[in-house]
């Protein structure tokens, strides 16, 4: 048995053909296909998996599934190594590599479980109690925290692995394939419903894997075989195991993850993904999720060895596994017998069942009793014993009123405590849902109440907690949701027959009372939070589930409390005399399991993360060296660094160019908008600052666009082509704003106007020239239009041909140089550029960027939207009073101009700023101070919005916005810049061609 | 996710839309006649209310249309959709 002492030698549902090997915190052990970790782990006998988050307490596994709050795994190594892994549900697979979290230096010896031993500086609150003072020291405190707690690491590299998302429709989702999960699943697709059923586990049958049950006078696994068989030969049902639906979300839409090819281990072919999320539209659900085990909390319960007995139950039955030699049940509840039967059979020597009640039914008492196993009735197991595995329990009797324990304690000798402390349905999608939760006192359980979706629950998730009433909810629900989609009568299969006894009524037991010793009872395992952390918290004046749950952490955490919350809440109900179902629950929020990124971005990574806009001249760019920026989704051409520039040089250089000679840039990344209607004229003169009456065909005109509120929106130059047609520009980056923000105002309030937008930014290609040489080089290319100044003046557009190909030429300057942009269809935009990069060479052509863009408009002044501004900008902030018209009746934003915050004179105002030294260039967004204080506070009076090194100045330059600044040219102010003071003159912000003539020749 | 009925386009994903705000606040015809206090009332005080809300959206990925919704915010459950211009459809919340 290759080591396995716990494995049994049959029975089971794994593939004794199949033996797999593994390591386990770098030793290796043997296991079998069909195994989980934890599974293998416990037949090698290995009970010691992890360290608790806070004292550091040995750990071992306590559950057999989602559950699981304690036995998480670092999974893998290298960039596929993912943290947390509940060792419960990580299918084994041959090679499969594992460590525990949470422990150094090593599982067995750990330094931090000195935490324990200090357990009196961290109770509940710990966080906000221990590292407040003093405040320097939280630097300390962070590293400290960072490096003690957390769970496991998240992997450093890359993801290798590829991840899938697709959408389905469906009549009816089943959640979870259980008895009551296959039988919606059966009703509903043999009435013609389209279905999908999803279940986490690798394997359908839910619950009944890890029982021996009978159905139809049979074992129940046959049954399950039989239904699945069949729901797998009906056309319009869809099995998705090991997919677990993670979330509902509003209009019965969820999000389920299916785990491709997790069990098989690194995929490195990458042919198949490793996940896939369902995105799933469903006309109705059914949730058949389940439920969950209690535990009971009891002094020292988190010791390696206690665990779920329906945990221990499964590793018995599904995995051929003894989960100890020798066991104690604790229990209040029937389920508990049935279990330790099962236990009984496959091996574990059960000693006794410590049931709570006074008196348990006599026919499990004697049914027990011819197995050798003792019923203990009115006790309670009041303490495990042992360290690094239980070592034996303590027993006493509970008082009638369930407050405090009676007499001496009996001591068993036993490695396994296998506690059943009720069910908890498994509520999580349907609180999710929005649904409303009722407590059951009979249950002492919450159960779903008023659906909000078109959802129902059936079987244990509901509260029925016996086969047969799992069967029969799950044939009515589906037969039912069936109907509502238009599929059958409506009317539920008959359920086939099962054999169990009548269940009796369970006895509450939140927190077993202390019998005074030094051991903590813990409520929530993965947070290291015990009862009496519940009890100073309600001390301290936590008393809302709400606060309860930040102030200890209860129910946080990569379990979010599945097996704590209802014993935190209830002991708190019992704490603060309040019923349970007025405490109420936390809220239950997706994910229902931690669901990996890499499932959610699917292939939205890397180059598919956002497309990637590229002009038409894109490959010359590219060839020609451009390093690129981006603008937007636009890859726009930074600038061109000859052999050996730096940005800098490069930069002075094209900027030379365009004063002294003649530059190039593609400039058609810019939004373009056509307009048109006979309201065009009246719609613009609403979306502008300015007057547009007067604009004659031929001419165009800068414009400047506010939100209602008066700030500064949107600017570009607007064209009148035609009578009532009009082409405007827009920012780069404010396109798709600007178009969305025009059609809103048409569709939502102006309904009336004639005005037709379509965008047309990528139909042409807008080429611009500027420099001296400009004009002359226009001319040798395009006969047909007459570019002298006075036929064609700055602001003007002509129709013509450049180079033979048909253009719009638009004389406009972004330079503050004599600059023409040429616009042609896009498709002829790479052959144009071709032709003015040859032709112009003779003129030193120089092809320029965006940066140079930039310095060029800083000289002269010219504003860039959302660099300049920051939507607290008005036009006479800019010192654009002049664009601003006052006779105009109304336009968007005029009301806002008028109140008094925007009439205030020490409103911060549009500034150059020369530095002292005129080799300073000061740091963008740096703050700007009036005088230097020997300590802070000093009133902080602008910032620095532009800042360049100037070629033509010879100087550093900045453009700031500065309090009151049109009144204090002449001013020197100190500016916060690379972490030293700088000195700066406040003076216009213009400092190139101050009368605009070279732009005008 | 909210499966959202464009008028023009039909049921679509919640992921095509864009969301408005409230819908049925009319800009006012003379702002210049309006007090700071009522111009501000209308620029940015909105309705949040627990229950009936009528809204904009916008198919921003589809047909670019705005319209408008009457949704509940307790339940998100959508009562009508409705076309710009159109009055507000009487229902039973």
């Amino acid at each position: 048995m290759n080591g396995q002492r716990f494995r049994n030698g049959s029975g089971g549902r794994i593939d004794r053909t199949l033996p797999v090997s593994f390591l386990f915190n770098g030793r290796r052990y043997d296991g079998f296909a069909g195994d989980t970790l934890a599974s293998a782990l416990l037949a090698n006998g290995v009970r010691l998996v992890g360290r608790s988050f806070k004292y550091h307490r040995p750990r071992g596994i306590v559950t057999a599934g989602t559950e699981e709050p304690s036995a998480l795994v670092q999974l893998g190594v290298g960039p596929r190594t993912e943290p947390n892994v509940r060792a419960t549900q990580a299918e084994l697979y041959d090679g499969l590599i594992a460590t525990s979290v949470n422990c150094w230096p090593s599982v067995d010896f750990d330094v931090g479980a000195i935490n324990s031993a200090l357990g009196a500086i961290f109770p509940a609150g710990f966080y906000y109690k221990t590292f407040m003072w003093p405040p320097q020291a939280w630097r300390f405190y962070e590293w400290f925290i960072r490096r003690a707690a957390g769970l496991g690491r998240a992997p450093t590299q890359a993801d290798p692995d590829r991840y899938e998302k697709t959408h389905a429709h469906c009549d009816v989702l089943v959640v979870g394939a259980g008895p009551a999960g296959l039988a919606t699943a059966l009703a509903a697709g043999r009435a013609g419903a389209r279905v999908i059923l999803a279940d986490e586990s690798s394997e359908l049958g839910g619950g009944l894997l890890g029982a021996s049950a009978t159905i139809a006078g049979g074992p129940a696994m046959t049954w399950v075989a039989t239904a699945v068989a069949e729901l797998a030969s009906l056309p319009e049902v869809r099995l998705l195991p090991r997919t677990t639906v993670f979330g509902y979300y509003d209009h019965n839409h969820l999000g389920l993850v299916e785990r491709v090819t997790d069990h098989l281990g690194p995929q490195p072919d990458g042919r198949l993904p490793r996940q896939r999320v369902w995105k799933v539209l469903a006309r109705q659900v059914v949730l058949a999720t389940g439920a969950i085990e209690r535990p009971m909390v009891f002094d020292d319960n988190d010791r390696p060895g206690v665990m779920s007995l329906a945990a221990a139950r499964t590793y018995a039955n599904r995995y051929a596994v003894r989960a100890g030699d020798s066991a104690i049940v604790a229990t209040n509840n029937d389920s508990a017998y049935e279990a330790a039967l099962e236990l009984s059979e496959a091996g574990v020597g059960v000693k006794a069942v410590i049931d709570a009640r006074p008196s348990p039914p006599d026919v499990w008492r004697d049914r027990l009793r011819d197995r050798g196993i003792e019923v203990v009735p009115g006790k309670v197991v009041s303490a495990a014993l042992g360290g690094k595995r239980v070592e034996g329990a303590e027993v006493r009797d509970l008082a009638e009123d369930g407050a405090r324990l009676i007499g001496g304690a009996t001591r068993y000798a036993c490695d396994l405590i296998a506690v059943s402390g009720g069910w908890n349905p498994s509520v999580h999608l349907f609180s999710q849902s929005g649904g409303r939760l009722r407590f059951d006192g009979d249950l002492a359980a919450f159960v779903p109440d008023v659906s909000r979706q078109a959802e129902r629950s059936a079987g244990a998730a509901r509260g029925s907690f016996t086969l047969a009433g799992c069967l029969a909810d799950g044939f009515d629900a589906g037969a039912a949701a069936a109907h509502v989609c238009g599929f059958g009568s409506g009317v539920a299969p008959a359920a086939p027959a099962t054999d169990e006894a009548a269940p009796t009524p369970l006895r509450a037991v939140w927190r077993v009372p202390s019998a005074g010793g030094r051991g903590k009872a813990f409520v929530d395992l993965q947070n290291d939070v015990t009862a009496d952390d519940v009890g100073l918290a309600v001390r301290e004046g936590y008393s809302s589930v709400e606060h309860l749950k930040r102030y200890t952490t209860m129910g946080m955490g990569t379990d979010q409390g599945k097996t704590s919350n209802v014993n935190a809440l209830a002991i708190l109900a019992d704490l603060t005399g309040a019923g349970i179902a007025a405490v109420g629950t936390t809220t239950f929020r997706p994910p229902y399991t931690p669901v990996t990124y890499g499932a959610l971005a699917g292939r939205n990574v890397g180059d598919r993360f956002d497309p990637v806009r590229m002009t038409a001249i894109h490959p010359w760019h590219a060839s020609a060296g451009a390093l690129f920026e981006d603008v937007g989704q636009w890859k726009r051409p930074w600038y061109y660094p000859r052999r050996g520039e730096t940005l800098h040089q490069a930069v002075a250089r094209e900027c030379k160019a365009v004063r002294s000679k003649l530059g190039i840039v593609d400039a058609s990344t810019l939004g373009k908008i056509d307009i048109q209607g006979p309201d065009a004229l009246k719609f613009l003169n609403l979306v502008y600052t300015n007057a547009w009456d007067n604009l004659e065909v031929g001419r165009c005109r800068y414009g400047l666009m506010l939100k209602e509120d008066g700030m500064v929106f949107d600017d570009g130059v607007t064209a009148r082509l035609g009578p009532e047609h009009y082409h405007m520009t827009t920012t780069t980056g404010g396109a798709a704003r600007v178009m969305g923000w025009l059609e809103e105002w048409l569709q939502c309030e102006w309904l009336d106007f004639r005005v037709k937008l379509t965008s047309v930014t990528t139909q042409w290609i807008v080429i611009a020239i500027g420099g001296p040489y400009a004009r002359r080089l226009l001319g040798e290319l395009c006969p047909d239009i007459d570019l002298a100044s006075e036929a064609f003046p700055f602001m003007a557009w002509r129709d013509g041909t450049v180079a033979g190909i048909p253009a719009r030429v638009y004389r406009v300057s972004f330079s503050g140089e004599q600059a023409y942009e040429i616009n042609v269809p896009s498709s002829y935009g790479l052959a144009l550029w071709q032709v003015m990069i040859t032709a112009g060479i003779k003129y030193d052509i120089t092809p320029y960027g965006t940066e140079t863009m930039h310095v060029l408009r800083a000289e002269k002044g010219f504003v860039i939207v959302g660099q300049e501004t920051d939507g607290t900008t008005t036009p006479q902030d800019l010192g654009m009073d002049w664009i601003v018209s006052k006779k105009k009746p109304d336009f968007i934003g005029k009301r806002g101009l008028a109140r008094a915050d925007c009439l205030r004179p020490d409103r911060k105002h549009l500034v150059g700023l020369l530095p002292e030294s005129p080799t300073d260039v000061l740091q963008e967004g740096a703050q700007i101070v009036a005088e230097i204080k020997p300590k802070p506070p000093m009133p902080m009076e602008g910032h620095v919005t532009s800042s360049y090194l100037s070629a033509v100045l010879g100087r550093g330059f900045a453009l700031a916005l500065l309090k009151g600044g049109r009144g204090r040219h002449g001013q020197t102010v100190a500016v916060s810049s690379y972490g030293k003071t700088t000195w700066a003159k406040v003076v216009p912000p213009i400092f190139w061609d101050k009368e605009g003539e070279r732009l005008r020749g | 996710m909210h499966l959202i009925a464009c008028p023009w386009c039909g049921p679509r994903d919640e992921v095509e839309y864009n969301y408005g705000g409230e819908a049925h606040i009319a800009r006012p015809i003379a702002p210049e006649s309006l007090s700071d206090g009522a111009y501000a009332d209308y620029l940015f005080m909105r309705k949040n209310p627990k229950g009936l809300h009528a809204e904009r959206w916008v198919h921003t990925a589809g047909c670019r249309r705005w319209f408008n919704v009457l949704r509940d915010t307790m339940s998100h459950r959508i009562l009508a959709v409705y076309r710009m211009g159109e009055p507000r459809p009487e229902v039973k919340p």
